[in-house]
């Protein structure tokens, strides 16, 4: 079976292409590392679950 | 089999020109604005962020360039500067413009909101709102303000980089939007006495167009004026120290002096130079703003080194 000939949109739409990925590429990347960051600190993410996680709940009786 | 082309006449539509949707210029000064905000706030963000806070700022702001860019593409076909941008060369369809416009608003507006904190978040989906929808649906085609209010709309990122940083408004933040409020009037209307566009073609009110050139003039002084109290009373808070304060108070005179000079001119005077002080006054009023906060970024360094401040 030979193959078709790439269609010229290919070639036309390149430079689009090549800028949509990088884009993506540095989406993901900067999400991952933000969630680094936010993981490796500690931040209370846990008080957003559906269910109370008693140790996240500030204590009335102390002061933060 | 034959291949089929159809040529509609408008070049397709290359990376670079979602880009120049964004407005990239005003991109950099929003860039450089919002920078000034986070850094000089007292509290630290990670560098990771940071940078995440800046970008989707300015990623906000480029949203608002596309929505504009969308809505005025009428306009924009109409006027030499204008008419090469994407929408009304052609090359981007409007319809294509709002989508990324849309688009880029909700993404920013979120991934600040998850980057920093909601208060941030909800400053840049103002700041949105009321550059597209009040500046550029709402006033622009109105009242010969225009520039006032759509000043306002490119005085909110140090706001928003300072409330990344501390999750709330506070007087510093109040002065930084209140410094290129007060700023963005003279130097525009500066410009528009020495550019002469064609805005009446277009239908927008320019001060120039509609009051004439003798109350620009008048207008520029006022609010070199005006702004110079407040660039005063911004170094004279925590954003501020000998060093800013010195800055301040002598950029502010040399651009009181500008606007006087402006203001004693007509324009016989004006055409015999070709507008010499009005050009002159128009690049001092960018370098006022660039060393105005890049010296709220100096005393914040001096502050790390036990130098500076009050």
């Amino acid at each position: 079976m030979a193959f078709r000939p790439p269609h010229e949109i290919y070639a036309r739409r390149f430079g689009r292409n090549v800028g949509v990925a990088v884009l993506l590429v540095g989406f993901v990347a900067l999400v991952f590392a933000l969630t680094v960051v936010k993981v490796t600190r500690g931040d209370p993410m846990k008080g957003f679950d559906h269910v109370i996680e008693p140790t996240m709940v500030p204590d009335p009786g102390k002061t933060p | 089999m034959a291949e089929t082309r159809i040529f509609d006449g408008a070049p397709e539509a290359g990376f670079g020109d979602y880009v120049q949707l964004l407005k990239p210029r005003v991109m950099s000064l929003v860039v450089f604005t919002a920078l000034v905000g986070l850094l000089v706030a007292p509290v630290r963000l990670h560098p990771v962020e940071a940078f995440a806070a800046i970008l989707f700022i300015a990623l906000g702001a480029g949203a608002a360039g596309a929505l504009n860019m969308w809505w005025d593409a009428d306009i924009d076909a109409m006027m030499k500067r204008t008419r090469g941008r994407p929408v009304p060369s052609g090359r981007v369809t409007g319809s294509e413009a709002l989508g990324v416009g849309m688009a880029l608003s909700g993404i920013s507006v979120v991934m600040l909101g998850l980057a920093t904190n909601l208060v941030a978040a909800g400053l840049l989906a103002f700041t949105i709102f009321f550059y597209a929808v009040v500046y550029s649906m709402g006033l622009k085609r109105i009242t010969p303000q225009n520039i006032v209010i759509g000043g306002a709309a490119g005085a909110f990122p140090p706001m928003i980089g300072w409330v990344a940083a501390t999750g709330s408004v506070s007087l510093e933040a109040v002065l930084m939007f209140a410094v290129i409020f007060m700023w963005t009037p003279p130097h525009f209307w500066a410009l528009a006495l020495f550019m002469k566009e064609d805005y009446h073609t277009a239908g927008v009110p320019m001060l120039t167009v509609t009051h004439g050139r003798r109350v620009t003039r008048v207008h520029v002084l006022v609010y070199a004026v005006l702004l110079a109290p407040v660039a005063i009373w911004a170094a004279a808070t925590s954003l501020g120290g000998p060093f800013t304060m010195a800055v301040s108070i002598g950029l502010s005179l040399w651009f009181v002096k500008g606007g006087f000079d402006i203001w004693r001119r007509d324009e016989t005077m004006a055409e015999a130079d070709k507008y010499a002080v009005e050009k002159a006054f128009f690049r001092f009023s960018l370098l006022y703003l660039f060393v105005i906060f890049a010296a709220y970024l100096v005393e914040a360094a001096l502050k790390l080194n036990g130098l500076g401040g009050w």
